[in-house]
């Protein structure tokens, strides 16, 4: 079967329609920083950093670096009007105490029960490093996960059981992939939508899952 | 009279005990109290724990200290960065001990340290490999890890200004761990870009209150850079 997969900034910009006016959201290093570029303008959304920023701006342009104002992938930021500043301390409580609307995240797999391996791929000899990502996926209210959906030799991202070490369980709401957009639901994972070219079975053949169709196919 | 302010940073770090756990503030660069911690290397204290959100960057400050044998363990979050190459080594080498602790239950921990509590039930970490061997509670239907405060010998804080009371006032995103890390130490050593008379910071203003801090240092901000010495 042939197929265009969507683009890094096509799932980028697909994740910012669904980011509503109002929330309180985490954008995870990576991959998931490129939801900033494609925020509607029309909608105020506070971006959080979790060492202590609400209300985080663009990137400094060059000349105006404050190494004093950093996000969480050590990268000079401004503030927008309305920000506020915070110690970790606080910034945690607002991720585990459930105030945080939305965490966007990378993976390496997510299981179709929404469990989320995102940290370590368990390879001897690694250097182990987690950051904040468990506390994000046990806190935030909803977590999205922008990945491919097959590794590049082809296996798929979304599992019955991950192999590599958990981040959380039953955490993952959405997945936005390259090939399709899931949403984790407790039956199991449902397509909101899908590239084009493909049909309903060739993305379960794909995957090697069964999906629940779109809502608009039932 | 109440002076906490101290004529240098060897005099602020006196005696370091051998064994002693170390709360370094900063989170990348921004609050690492550099000169404090390169004081710390001069100063010799060996064995160390020391509990910091990253485990050392190039071959300064942390990582100069890391480099010289002086650390039994590292207590960090992500202790993995670009250019952490001198903690990388000795990890594979088997010469330094590593806790991992998610970044917020590694705030947390502190906070409860300094809070006088004996521990707390979070989700965090539930169903992964890094709650293994902790107690697991029901709460309400929801399960809860159980973690333990994570207390200091000794804390040294990077941050912008204090009064001679030892009152402290942080500068931006440099604040992160620096408050709760002041309060959870039997001693705790600040360094401040300035040292302002008694009465000039707005009372409302005070991030942390002097009770929290035992000596301040003046270290510019122009010095306050890896490696500025060097």
């Amino acid at each position: 079967m042939t197929y265009a997969r969507r683009s890094k900034s096509e799932i980028a910009r697909r994740v910012a329609q669904d980011i509503p006016d109002g929330a309180y959201i985490n954008l995870g290093v990576g991959m998931p920083t490129q939801v900033s570029n494609f925020l509607p303008p029309d909608r105020e959304i506070v971006l959080h950093s979790e060492n202590g920023i609400l209300g985080m701006g663009p990137n400094a342009a060059s000349g105006t670096e404050d190494m004093d104002l950093i996000n969480a992938g050590k990268e000079p930021v401004t503030l927008l009007p309305g920000a506020s500043l915070f110690h970790h301390a606080d910034s945690f409580m607002m991720i585990r105490g459930r105030h945080l609307d939305i965490s966007v995240l990378g993976a390496y797999q997510v299981s179709t029960a929404g469990d989320l391996a995102n940290w370590s791929t368990g390879e001897p000899g690694a250097i182990p490093a987690v950051g904040g990502a468990m506390d994000l996926a046990a806190g935030a209210k909803r977590i999205w996960v922008i990945m491919d959906l097959l590794t590049k030799d082809g296996r798929s991202k979304i599992v019955e059981t991950c192999t590599y070490p958990l981040t959380g369980v039953r955490c993952v709401s959405r997945v936005y992939g390259d090939l399709a957009t899931l949403e984790f639901t407790p039956d199991g994972p449902r397509v909101v939508d899908q590239v084009e070219e493909l049909s309903h079975s060739d993305l379960e053949q794909l995957l090697g899952i069964r999906l629940l169709r779109a809502a608009a196919d039932s | 009279m109440i002076d906490k302010v101290a004529d240098s940073i060897e005099a602020a770090l006196g005696n370091v005990a051998d064994g002693s756990v170390v709360l370094l503030s900063g989170f990348g660069d921004a609050g690492m109290a550099h000169r404090l911690i390169e004081g710390l290397v001069a100063q010799g204290a060996r064995d160390l724990t020391v509990v910091c959100n990253n485990a050392g960057a190039g071959e300064t400050g942390l990582a100069a200290l890391l480099k010289a044998g002086r650390v039994r363990k590292m207590i960090c979050s992500f202790p993995r960065t670009a250019t952490s190459y001198v903690f990388d080594g000795l990890y594979r080498a088997g010469r330094v001990e590593l806790e991992l602790v998610p970044q917020g239950t590694l705030a947390e921990r502190i906070r409860a340290a300094g809070a006088g509590i004996g521990g707390f039930f979070s989700r965090t970490t539930f169903g992964t490999p890094l709650a293994e061997g902790k107690e697991v509670r029901v709460i309400d239907g929801e399960n809860f890890v159980f973690e333990r405060p994570l207390h200091g010998d000794l804390a040294l804080i990077g941050a912008d200004r204090a009064d001679r009371w030892g009152n402290v006032v942080y500068r931006k995103a440099a604040r992160n761990f620096g408050p709760v890390m002041a309060c959870a130490a039997t001693r705790t050593i600040v360094s401040v870009n300035e040292i302002v008379p008694l009465g000039a910071l707005d009372p409302e203003h005070v991030m942390t209150p002097g009770i929290f801090v035992d000596q301040v240092v003046h270290v510019p901000r122009a010095l306050n850079v890896p490696g500025a010495l060097q």
